[in-house]
């Protein structure tokens, strides 16, 4: 654990030692960081002109889910897919050989090869949001509410992880997978709004398919305590599954791998 | 003319032999089209549906005939120059692109027109599925289907040209992807991506009203669906042929300008 704890931060200084070069890049991140949010909440001041509720969600449980989806955008655009794309890309050029050669646990160093710091930037925001819909809530958030959602927040984010790693992993066999990650991308939008609200094809294919309803609906009805246990019992297999699957998909694939000098 | 017509006609084979190549990748690119309709619509569905079936209107039915026709008018108009200049004029791909005896602009015309044509055979058999998922209320009629047709044109040579001036200003930037935000933030909203433009807060409508964004793909969509009528078609098709030729005029004073200023290799 002590280990892991050392290659994650190692890498993150590397990271961040990079992007100091590149200071402009933060405020251009920023003003893009703040249209992307003024999408969100734009969006939704225009929808609930409309309307007292959308479904059964309320304006102000419906900034906690733009929060949320602020939030998990963030860390997949801060670590999770800068690591995957140096993956794939590693993996055509055979440059992967020199993570199997060090001596750590090889998925680890893929996993957190790259990080994009000022991405952070909308991990600040989105927890920002999500404290104000709450404030804005006034309804007494309980311990075991805050527990729910804190822990499926984290099955989502192994969720996504797991997803992608699956994906990383096919391009041991495919040449152009990045293309998939477009579709992540292009699919990931409809996370801005609650699943429920989808007709019933598109929300199997957000949840089981391309699972990011469990990253984002699923926490926010953990935290408005909507959540109920069948929803919970599939969220923890789905999370245990996905990630043995991405586990021994990697192993098998890393298998298969004929490097540069392999 | 015959001249340019052959350009065109070489051209387009070209790109289609090109895309033929990456079958897939371009259904992938397709996916973000297809889904912001869907999204939308399934969030006023369900806001009509919190409503009693009507929402200032609109009924499900009808909102569902908007957004298809809004799927497939934006995928006839759109285009993507503004994702590839930054790279053509960073790492000087462009010079070669002007030593052609005609201006680059036919040729990203016609890879653009190469795309759609074989994109619409995807296009097709989507929008048919979303017809039948959906149940829109069309009520089509000729006169609307006569007047669409050079709305479409216009919104299309709207959008390509406002999208291929943007794409240009990467003579002056590399901040390609905030500018390209910029563009597509007010596309979404203005357009009539994100709601019918009479959804819109009074002032946004106003606003649309007064750039190309409700021009390129809100009005022609609006011409077919029947929601215009008298005299808002005529003065509609005008202001579109007024947009034409501002974003002509406009968008080549700023390639001259930014031609000046190109010093890649080769240039």
């Amino acid at each position: 654990m002590k280990h892991i704890y050392h290659v994650v931060r190692e890498y993150f200084r590397i990271g961040l030692l990079g992007e100091m070069e590149y200071r402009v890049n933060f405020f251009i991140q920023i003003f893009e960081s703040l249209i992307v949010l003024t999408v969100s909440l734009g969006s939704l001041a225009i929808v609930f002109r409309h309307t007292e509720t959308l479904g059964d969600w309320l304006p102000e449980q419906m900034i906690v889910l733009v929060g949320i989806y602020t939030l998990i955008g963030g860390l997949i655009n801060f670590m999770i897919s800068p690591s995957m794309e140096r993956l794939m890309q590693d993996v055509r050029h055979g440059t992967l050989d020199f993570a199997l050669t060090k001596p750590a646990d090889a998925q680890l160093l893929v996993s957190v090869s790259r990080f994009e710091i000022w991405k952070l930037i909308d991990l600040f925001l989105g927890i920002s949001i999500v404290l104000i819909g709450l404030v804005r809530l006034r309804s007494e958030v309980s311990l075991a509410d805050t527990a729910v959602f804190l822990f499926a927040l984290s099955c989502g984010a192994i969720i996504i992880y797991s997803f992608w790693m699956i994906l990383a992993t096919l391009s041991f066999w495919f040449i152009k997978v990045e293309n998939m990650l477009t579709i992540f991308q292009s699919t990931y939008s409809a996370a801005r709004w609650p699943i429920t609200i989808y007709p019933f094809w598109l929300r199997f294919g957000l949840t089981f398919i391309i699972p990011i309803a469990f990253a984002v609906t699923v926490p926010v009805e953990g935290l408005i305590g909507r959540l109920d246990e069948t929803l919970m019992l599939t969220m923890i297999l789905l999370t245990v599954g996905l990630g043995v699957l991405s586990r021994w998909f990697w192993k098998y694939g890393l298998a298969h791998y004929s490097g540069a000098s392999a | 003319m015959t001249y340019h017509l052959k350009i065109y006609r070489e051209q387009i084979k070209i790109y289609l032999a090109l895309f033929f190549q990456y079958r897939v990748s371009m259904v992938i690119w397709m996916i973000g089209l297809i889904i912001t309709p869907i999204v939308s619509l399934s969030v006023w569905s369900t806001v009509a549906e919190t409503n009693g079936g009507i929402i200032d209107g609109f009924t499900r039915e009808a909102l569902a005939a908007y957004f298809i026709t809004i799927m497939v008018v934006n995928q006839l108009t759109y285009t993507w120059v503004m994702w590839e200049y930054d790279n053509s004029i960073r790492q000087g791909l462009l010079s070669p692109r002007l030593l052609r005896p005609f201006h680059p602009i036919h040729q990203d015309i016609a890879e653009n027109i190469a795309y759609k044509l074989l994109t619409s055979f995807v296009m097709a058999p989507i929008t048919i599925g979303l017809i039948l998922a959906f149940q829109p209320d069309f009520s089509l009629n000729t006169q609307q289907i006569v007047l669409f047709l050079p709305a479409l044109v216009m919104g299309f040579l709207i959008q390509f040209l406002f999208g291929w001036t943007v794409a240009i200003m990467s003579f002056w930037t590399n901040r390609v992807s905030a500018v390209n935000r910029i563009y597509f933030f007010g596309k979404l909203f203005l357009a009539g991506q994100l709601a019918p433009l009479s959804l819109l807060p009074p002032a946004l409508e106003t606003a649309a009203s007064y750039t190309p964004y409700r021009w390129m793909i809100a009005f022609p969509s609006e011409l077919l669906l029947g929601w215009e009528t008298g005299a808002m078609v005529w003065q509609g098709l005008l202001i579109q042929l007024f947009w034409v030729i501002v974003l002509v005029v406009v968008s080549q004073l700023i390639w001259r300008a930014g031609i000046k200023k190109y010093s890649a290799v080769g240039a």
